[in-house]
């Protein structure tokens, strides 16, 4: 039994290796990824970009809430804040949004750790905390639709420039430079979370998602590394919002802030499988083309669903549809499963 | 040992010089803030007396409203330890059962209670019954999403049938009261008794009825209730189906006051999140109160901050009880 019990650690040595599994499909999948704007017809760009918008939100929650155990209702708020402060970085100043990017997730993240650290001090828990991250975005949305200073409820649109620039990420409708962009973004968070899942703050968060009192009792100091983890969650969320401005050129309290992201963070990785590397990817490939399949069906609707034509809410009446079969039947996600039932094999 | 702890427990009585009930702390603490707030609001307004006997008459009618809506939310947590994300858009589909039966078959509107209620009672019975049930006992994240998901669902398929552009319930002549020099319109006040009555109808319904006294006890020990017999997942059940009935009834009668979209529920949602961590969960009188202070936030916030939205008055009371007082106003225990 006790020997059971020490073989199912897994030992150390195991992920001292630098290219393990994770990092070699994250190479495939790039080298993979590469080639896809070249190969797509106009207007379905605009698909694979809400893709990596997505999976880059999805793995921010992730953090969090998956392998943090701490569960986020408000995660428009990162993605809001990081989307506002480049805004404002480049529209008034002028300000590169890769350094606005920059200040949007130290933004975030400072206000990731403020309110967490008051969650954390007056002791909420579960749906406390859940409800408590909802109420703070929410807030944050309200104060910004009034806030003259920062255009109220109108919103920003991010200046145009001649030409592309890598600098100003800004490149003519359609170029293939904003999927490459985005592209580098998804990696760099995807190498986040690998590295994240395998140092010992990723460990010890799930060891302190599993029993807070066991692993504050072997002397992991609960409260840092629960800060730690939101404020590295916090900082991708706002890399989220960043591209986000700068592919649609627009944004306001709405789309930033709105409870409706906030929900697009959580479900991502529901559908993808909480608390896996890849969980949030494949949520994203799952979900984010799901728009456009049911814009395509309401322009011409098959003749059982004439009715339909022209009216809008299908789209989000199919994505409730998948999150309800995928919670009854698959409840750790559609990558989640598969993997159980590989590991089980 | 035992001498010990009596002295120090005579000591801190002495201390305190007079004994308060143990739950009364919190509610002072309550009232000072309320007066505080009233007081502010009256520098605000510059001594106007009309601005706040209008709030005060505003955002107690609302808030009636709003007590309704929690009640439901509040007796699903209570039960069944599901947070009902639905609960908004349920307030949204009573709002349509009226606003289809008053206009296309010409009933009153608030006649139209006779149909939104069972109709929301059955529908809560269902969704419980082949859904939310499948997944009790799982993480708590899971049902949360489910509910969230069944509100997306209502919302848009609402969308999808009756578009978004906003629709009105007819109604006779409005009959405008005089309260203390306040105004308020007839349907606001039937709205605010309707939903006193059917909260009040509710209340004796779990105190005195053995289906009431199922639920409770379910509520209190669900093993417990088992072993004596109760059928739980029937209780959960009609436990749903009841807080389902009780959103209906709020959007019926609602319905003639608000311009009714498929999201005129999002609010009621919000509210009751609020309502119910302030009533405390699963206290039901705690949700009837928590409904009029909230109503009251509301109104205040508007003349306190009179450029930002009446909600964030709301939120700024849900986070000051969250932290102070997570387990809710009227609890005892902590």
């Amino acid at each position: 039994m006790a020997d059971k019990l020490i073989q199912t650690i897994p030992s150390p040595i195991k992920s001292r290796r630098f290219f393990d599994g994770n990092m070699i499909a994250l190479l495939i999948i790039i080298m993979v990824a590469i080639p896809v704007p070249l190969l797509l017809q106009a207007g379905q760009e605009s698909v694979a970009i809400r893709i990596v918008i997505f999976a880059i939100l999805g793995l921010s929650w992730n953090i969090m809430s998956g392998f943090g155990g701490m569960f986020s209702f408000g995660h428009a708020a990162y993605f809001g804040l990081g989307a506002y402060t480049s805004s404002i970085l480049l529209v008034n100043f002028g300000i590169s949004p890769w350094i606005g990017m920059a200040a949007g997730m130290v933004v975030a993240a400072i206000y990731g750790v403020l309110v967490g650290w008051l969650c954390f001090r007056y002791k909420l828990k579960g749906t406390y905390f859940a409800l408590a991250t909802f109420a703070f975005a929410e807030m944050l949305r309200i104060l910004v639709q009034s806030a003259q200073a920062v255009n109220a409820s109108v919103g920003y649109n991010v200046p145009l420039i001649k030409g592309s620039s890598w600098w100003y990420m800004q490149f003519p409708a359609g170029s293939s430079n904003y999927f490459w962009l985005g592209l580098i973004l998804l990696a760099g968070c995807l190498l986040a979370t690998i590295l994240f899942a395998r140092s010992k703050t990723g460990k010890f968060a799930v060891a302190i998602r599993e029993d807070e009192g066991a692993a504050s009792s072997i002397g992991i100091p609960v409260l840092r590394y629960k800060l730690t983890v939101i404020s590295i969650s916090a900082a991708m969320g706002a890399v989220a919002g960043v591209f986000y401005t700068q592919f649609y050129l627009f944004i306001d309290p709405d789309l930033a802030f709105g409870a409706y992201r906030s929900i697009e963070a959580i479900l991502i990785p529901v559908v993808g499988g909480i608390g896996t590397i890849w969980g949030p990817l494949v949520g994203s490939l799952l979900l984010a083309p799901l728009n456009d399949i049911t814009a395509a069906i309401l322009r011409n609707p098959p003749p059982f669903l004439d009715f339909m034509q022209g009216q809008s809410g299908l789209d989000v009446m199919l994505y409730a549809v998948l999150i309800i079969v995928v919670i009854l039947f698959l409840p750790k996600g559609v990558f989640g499963t598969i993997k159980d039932k590989v590991k089980r094999r | 040992m035992v001498s010990t702890q009596t002295t120090a427990s005579a000591d801190s009585a002495v201390s305190r010089g007079w004994q308060l009930p143990p739950n009364a702390k919190p509610i002072l603490v309550a009232i000072a803030i309320a007066i505080l707030v009233f007081f502010l609001a009256y520098l605000r307004t510059d001594g106007s007396s009309l601005i706040l006997t209008q709030a005060l008459v505003t955002g107690l009618m609302a808030g009636g409203v709003y007590g309704l809506v929690a009640l439901g939310l509040t007796l699903i947590f209570g039960v069944l330890h599901v947070i009902n994300f639905a609960q908004g858009a349920l307030v949204t589909l009573g709002m349509y059962v009226t606003y289809v039966v008053a206009n296309d078959l010409g009933w009153n509107p608030y006649l139209t209670l006779f149909i939104s209620i069972p109709l929301l009672f059955a529908f809560g019975a269902l969704v419980q019954k082949i859904m939310i049930n499948r997944s009790m006992g799982e993480e708590h994240a899971n049902t949360l999403l489910l509910t969230l998901a069944l509100g997306l669902l209502i919302e848009n398929a609402l969308l999808l049938t009756f578009g978004g552009n906003p629709q009105s319930v007819r109604t006779g002549q409005e009959t405008v009261y005089n309260i203390f020099g306040a105004v308020a319109t007839q349907s606001r006040l039937i709205a605010f008794g309707g939903a006193l009555i059917l909260a009040l109808l509710l209340f004796f319904m779990l105190q005195r009825t053995s289906i009431g006294t199922a639920i409770r006890a379910v509520a209190s020990n669900p093993t417990g209730a088992r072993l004596v017999g109760v059928n739980t997942s029937r209780i959960y059940v009609i436990t749903f189906a009841i807080g389902a009935a009780c959103a209906g009834a709020a959007g019926t009668l609602v319905a003639p006051i608000v311009s009714i979209t498929p999201v005129a529920g999002e609010v009621f949602n919000i509210t009751a999140f609020v309502i119910v961590v302030l009533g405390g969960l699963g206290k039901v009188l705690g949700a009837l109160f928590g409904g009029l202070i909230v109503g009251l936030a509301e109104q205040f916030g508007g003349i306190l901050f009179p450029d930002q939205s009446n909600l964030l008055g709301v939120f700024i009371v849900f986070v000051l009880i969250l932290f102070l007082r997570p387990q809710g106003l009227f609890s005892s225990n902590s």
